[in-house]
């Protein structure tokens, strides 16, 4: 009998703000230890958390995003627990009423199919600073180092329903609302820097019976670690079932190194948070002003442009889908669909050459060092005819080294087609007095010559000779 | 409803607070007490008063996204009991 994985994830996504959640600190990465953390962030007594509109608007703008109802109140809770980094002893978040409701994304599965995922709710809460364990020489033996700069930097916890079926439903879904939270420009989304970490709930099920015991991993901070951390916990607890043993519900912590799951030292009150609402916050409570502010400069959404993409263009879901992955991509490729006119040679470039350049060299289309306008320039030669496939695939290498657009390579190259039907000719005839053997075995019947002769004629002309044309004249000539 | 002494051990170590074994006796009861004003206060009827959050009857106010914030690190960590490099160090926690 089959195991049904059944997954949920919570994404806590960075938002990009100037300041804090609640102070006028700077949230920017980077900065010298503790250079950013002031009198709120540090927890000292007597001060108050004022709320950052930036952040609500931003919560807002996602909310909207996935078509989820923004609650006109919701209320910040105190979230106990105590860890060095967190050092007022509680982390202010949001319980019983978060900002943003139940909500939805849709995800391309593999087969081509859509699939609807539900958001259970999204909250806003602050971070927490980070721990250093390295070796410090100061007294007292073992010591931690606190760098509280990221305390109190605005995250939205993104909480989705227990609808992903397998690791790479996970993943699709992951990778949507990171293109959704950076498409919306309400965070960078960059995990190398932790601004989008992921926590799964995993579990397994016969199908059809209720949900299993739950085990949940924590802080993944990459797609493919994501893909690897639930596939191993989802084998894992098969195998313990299998065994007629039980899954724990603990939290487990992935181990990239040794790519498995394991568990963390359950500290003995694990989750009992004892929330409370926080005395030091009133109730938020948002009017239809506020709400159509914040929504009203919402660029035209992933899924609604892929749509469009297909609909205008007449270009495949799946090249719509790699062409919105983000707004730079989907502005990229307007702006050569506009300059050239032909959307799908330039999907069939972008998503070609472009991308398989872009992702050899770990760059993103931003940093692309071939502008839309060259591409569109690379275009119009294979549209006039002035480049074949084959040599503007030279010329796009060429652009991308740096060595100037489509017009000067082939100028400085020598690169331009030849279309001249009479010096196509004078090479063929050359190349036929020079091979009666192989015209013989042709007019004999051997169909597989006429290769030999296209390949001499290209080899002459340096792959400049029109290939239809000379396919169309050879055939001519070797008749005979 | 009452706590017990056990129930006041666990509340205790969750808030860090130093009850001594002798004191619990004390604060089971007196925590109790508190319990049992709650029970009363059930007994009111409550349908369709909405849950109150904070005592005041107002909204948050918002504040503009700005950094107000100044480097103030070497002030703070002069409270500090120990920093090196920029950080504040706490006896060594372990994940």
């Amino acid at each position: 009998m089959q195991w049904e994985p059944v997954i949920g994830l919570e994404i806590h996504t960075q938002l990009a703000t100037n300041s804090k959640i609640f102070s006028g600190a700077s949230t920017a990465f980077g900065a010298e230890p503790n250079s950013q953390a002031c009198a709120v962030d540090l927890g000292l007594p007597g001060v108050l958390p004022v709320l950052n509109q930036g952040a609500v608007q931003r919560a807002v703008q996602f909310g909207c995003a996935i078509a989820a109802e923004i609650a006109p109140r919701s209320v910040f809770a105190r979230k106990n627990y105590f860890y060095p980094d967190l050092p007022k002893g509680y982390q202010i978040s949001q319980y019983e009423l978060p900002i943003v409701g139940r909500g939805q994304v849709e995800i391309l599965l593999d087969d081509g199919a859509l699939k609807t995922i539900g958001v259970t709710r999204a909250h806003l809460e602050e971070d927490a600073g980070k721990s250093l364990h390295g070796s410090f020489s100061g007294a007292g033996g073992d010591l931690t180092g606190i760098d509280l700069n990221r305390a109190g930097t605005p995250l939205l916890e993104i909480v989705s329903e227990p609808d992903l079926r397998s690791a790479e439903e996970a993943v699709a879904y992951a990778r949507k609302i990171h293109q959704l939270v950076r498409w919306i420009g309400i965070s960078d989304g960059n995990m190398q820097e932790g601004s989008f970490r992921v926590d799964a709930n995993v579990s397994v099920r016969r199908p059809g019976e209720p949900f299993g015991t739950r085990a949940e991993i924590k802080n993944i901070n990459s797609f493919r670690f994501l893909h690897k951390a639930i596939e191993f916990e989802i084998e894992r607890q098969i195998d313990l079932l299998e065994d007629g043993g039980n899954v724990v519900q603990e939290t487990r912590l992935y181990d990239a190194d040794k790519d498995e799951t394991r568990s963390m030292r359950t500290k003995e009150e694990a989750n009992d948070y004892r929330y409370f609402p926080d005395p030091d916050l009133l109730p938020v409570e948002l009017d239809e002003a506020f709400i159509e502010a914040a929504t009203a400069e919402l660029p035209e959404l992933p899924d609604a442009m892929r749509q469009r993409f297909r609909d205008a263009y007449g270009i495949s879901d799946y090249d719509a889908a790699l062409l919105t992955t983000s707004r730079a991509t989907a502005g990229y490729y307007e702006s050569v669909v506009d300059l050239t006119g032909d959307a799908k040679l330039a999907a069939n470039w972008m998503n070609g050459a472009l991308a398989a350049a872009l992702n050899k060299a770990g760059l993103e289309i931003s940093e692309s060092p071939v502008s839309s306008e060259q591409l569109a320039g690379l275009i119009k030669r294979i549209q006039d005819d002035t480049l074949s496939g084959k040599i503007a695939k030279q010329v796009f290498e060429a652009i991308w080294a740096g060595e100037g657009d489509a017009d000067q390579i082939i100028e400085a190259k020598g690169l331009k087609q030849i279309t001249d039907s009479g010096a196509i000719e004078q090479m063929i005839d050359a190349i036929i007095a020079a091979n009666p053997q192989q015209v013989e075995q042709y007019r004999a019947g051997k169909e597989k010559v006429f290769g030999f002769f296209v390949g001499q004629v290209m080899k002459q002309s340096q792959g400049k000779a029109n290939p239809q044309q000379v396919n169309a004249l050879l055939k001519d000539k070797l008749k005979g | 409803m009452a706590l017990d002494t056990r129930d006041v051990a666990k509340i205790a170590h969750l808030a860090r607070l130093d009850v001594k074994r002798d004191e619990r006796d004390h604060f089971s009861a007196e925590l109790s007490n508190i319990l049992d004003l709650v029970e009363q206060m059930r007994c009111v009827d409550t349908t369709g008063v909405e849950p109150m959050a904070h005592p005041l009857h107002m909204a948050q106010r918002l504040r503009p996204d700005r950094v107000t914030e100044t480097n103030e690190r070497e002030h703070f960590q002069q409270i500090a009991p120990q920093t090196e490099d920029g950080l504040y160090l706490v006896p060594r926690v372990v994940e």
